[in-house]
């Protein structure tokens, strides 16, 4: 009867262990990733805002472009009365702006920037960075010569400084009009960004070409592109989809920051336009009154720190689970 | 090794330099000239435009105005060689009339020493919050490596990873509202910069930042040097404890603490310009964002250029200082 448990209990030991060895890297990563408490209330903020976004126009209890004379300047409503007197409305959750706007939808509405600067141009940074990381990394010579210099020229500019300038400069023409502005704001953050990812493939590329799976592909007559597609890039994919997850949070940084010297979008007053404000040009707003109305700071300062704070914790989570030796590193 | 430093030094100058022809470029690439900008002002008529620019030399063509700009050309108006860039004239201000740009940066008040000046204000600022993060962040660094899972290893990290993604500008918000609008212990605008009371809240927002990635980084290379052998070795030989922390350890863990501090003061010097707006801090970086909101191009360009000459110097030192200490860091790339 021992024996038999014994052995019964070794067939099982046994199959558990089949079981883990099927696991592929992916799926060993991801059980890593949603057993990090962290990551996973990040991932759950992430989708809500992004929900929050995408339904901006159902969501917001108001227009946000709708001026209510004489319920400017109103407290939230949970407050009883303001420094300046005036009694919060239950209409109103956050309060009003100086003109009478409701707080509240105006920072409903500014998710929806944060939203798409966190996510568009990463993802021309990601397929650009890739694509010039990995032929320099596997053809080096003149294309790996090229992205060193530019990358040298590149970090001696303080970025902030680049999109500071790029934005005066350019606002006025075509190209800073077109979308209100965010196009432009997309293209520099993308101009800059582009780089550093291309920096990371380059190295993977050139670790990885030596190994003797490619040596092997190669000996076999594979063609160069089907290697760095089919080998190179899998194997590189981890440390991209990293720097991807901490890329978005910088770029939601300068957008706000942009936002609140005057720059990037340009707040609009015509109903029909997605993007209407951001919470950067919230914040510009919310500045001048800081003492008595610090509400209107407050909200789109929260939703930034929030939303930057969760994108943090995704990516420490993801770079946790895709390379398990970084773990508690800076 | 010195051949290494030569060629760094020597690289510093296409670096600015082609940052120097982007800047110029885009600045000039802005539809319309600078006199013609300010809808807010009375509008300057076609004649004075031409003497304008006349005076100015922006009715030379674009290259000839880069050269001028970055060594100097013959004044139209009074014949004489008026050195540029390499000379340090950053050219006239735009829109402060008859003072230049190196004037607003680096001219102290009259009877008020340098540390007054726009340039000074900024660098005081700067290096009081580097000293405030390393003086906190390394220690709190050691002590969390330490005592590794205890409560302050807990709360110094939670501490330090809001530190790292909280943007300053939202920080400096939240510190804003909590002791100047809501405690009052420091009004928002301070009367005067003489009293230590008022630099105390810009210097500590703009400090946080590099004090959370000076602890985390301390920790996580104390916790690396503590699993040597070298560690175990000098405990079975009988060191006391705190010989073993302060020789053993902290002389390899603080290594790559020191790499962090060039672009940590970067980062200061770059991400100035908004807390300094915020608390209406009469230093450069606001009259950066002044230049910005006044589209003060010529100011903008100059400015720019000091930064990114602060910004490369910074980092060439700490390149400097990580070869010094570190003797096993061989550079022949």
């Amino acid at each position: 009867m021992a024996v038999d448990n014994m052995k019964t209990n070794k067939v099982v030991a046994l199959n558990a262990l089949e079981k883990r060895r099927f696991r592929t890297p992916w799926q060993e990563a991801w059980g890593r990733l949603i057993r990090n408490k962290a990551a996973v209330l990040g991932v759950v903020l992430i989708v809500s805002f992004l929900f929050i976004a995408a339904f901006a126009n159902v969501l917001a209890p108001h227009n946000p472009l709708q001026l209510n004379s004489g319920k400017d300047f109103l407290p939230p409503s949970w407050i009883e009365t303001s420094a300046s007197g005036k009694h919060g409305d239950p209409e109103f959750i956050l309060g009003t702006d100086t003109l009478g706007r409701d707080v509240l939808s105006r920072v409903v509405y500014g998710s929806r920037v944060s939203m798409m600067v966190g996510f568009a141009p990463t993802l021309i940074i990601m397929l650009v960075g890739t694509f010039v990381g990995l032929m320099a990394g596997y053809y080096g010579g003149r294309w790996d010569n090229f992205l060193m210099r530019l990358t040298d020229v590149m970090y001696g500019f303080p970025d902030l400084l680049f999109f500071i300038i790029a934005l005066i400069s350019l606002r006025d023409t075509w190209l800073g009009q077109f979308m209100n502005g965010l196009f432009l704001l997309f293209f520099a953050l993308a101009i800059i960004n582009w780089v550093g990812v291309a920096r990371i493939v380059r190295g993977q590329a050139l670790s990885l070409k030596q190994k003797e799976f490619v040596e092997a592909a190669r000996s076999i007559g594979v063609k160069d592109s089907q290697i760095m597609l089919r080998h190179l890039l899998p194997n590189a994919l981890g440390p991209i989809i990293v720097q991807g997850s901490f890329l978005i949070p910088g770029m939601i940084i300068t957008e706000a920051v942009l936002g609140y010297l005057g720059l990037g979008l340009k707040p609009t007053t015509n109903p029909d336009a997605f993007f209407i404000t951001s919470w950067g040009s919230l914040m510009l707003d919310g500045q001048t009154s800081i003492n008595a109305q610090p509400y209107l700071l407050l909200a789109p300062a929260i939703c930034v720190a929030l939303v930057v704070l969760s994108f943090t914790f995704l990516g420490d989570g993801l770079r946790d689970a895709l390379d398990p030796r970084m773990r508690g590193r800076a | 090794m010195s051949a290494y430093f030569i060629r760094r030094i020597l690289w510093l100058f296409p670096v600015l330099f082609v940052v120097a022809l982007i800047t110029f470029s885009l600045m000039h690439a802005a539809p319309g000239g600078p006199w013609d900008r300010d809808l807010s002002s009375r509008q300057v008529d076609a004649g004075t435009q031409k003497v304008l620019n006349a005076y100015y030399g922006l009715d030379k063509p674009l290259w000839r105005q880069f050269t001028a700009y970055v060594f100097g050309d013959v004044s139209s108006t009074t014949d004489k060689f008026v050195c540029g860039l390499v000379c340090g004239n950053l050219g006239p201000s735009y829109r402060v009339r008859g003072s230049t740009v190196q004037d607003i940066l680096f001219k102290p008040p009259k009877g008020k020493g340098f540390e007054y000046s726009r340039f000074g204000y900024s660098l005081r600022l700067g290096l009081i919050s580097l000293v405030f993060a390393i003086v906190l962040g390394i220690p709190a660094g050691i002590f969390s490596a330490l005592k590794q899972n205890s409560l302050i290893d807990y709360l110094s990290g939670f501490i330090s990873s809001v530190g790292i993604s909280i943007p300053s500008f939202v920080m400096a918000i939240f510190m804003i509202i909590i002791f100047a609008t809501t405690l009052h212990w420091v009004s928002v605008v301070p009367k005067s910069w003489d009293e230590a009371k008022a630099w105390v809240l810009p210097a500590a927002v703009l400090g946080f930042g590099t004090l959370a990635f000076a602890t985390r980084l301390t920790r996580a290379s104390m916790l690396e040097v503590l699993r040597q052998d070298y560690i175990r070795t000098a405990r079975a030989k009988g060191l006391h404890e705190n010989i073993v922390v302060w020789r053993h350890m902290l002389r390899n863990a603080l290594i790559p603490v020191v790499t962090i501090l060039g672009p940590a003061l970067a980062g200061l010097v770059t991400g100035s310009f908004i807390i300094e707006t915020m608390f209406s801090f009469p230093g450069m970086g606001r009259a950066y964002v002044t230049a910005i909101s006044q589209r003060d191009y010529s100011m903008i360009l100059g400015t720019t250029l000091l930064y990114v000459l602060m910004v490369s110097l910074a980092n060439l030192s700490v390149d400097f200082l990580y070869v010094i200490i570190d003797p096993r860091i061989r550079l022949e790339e």
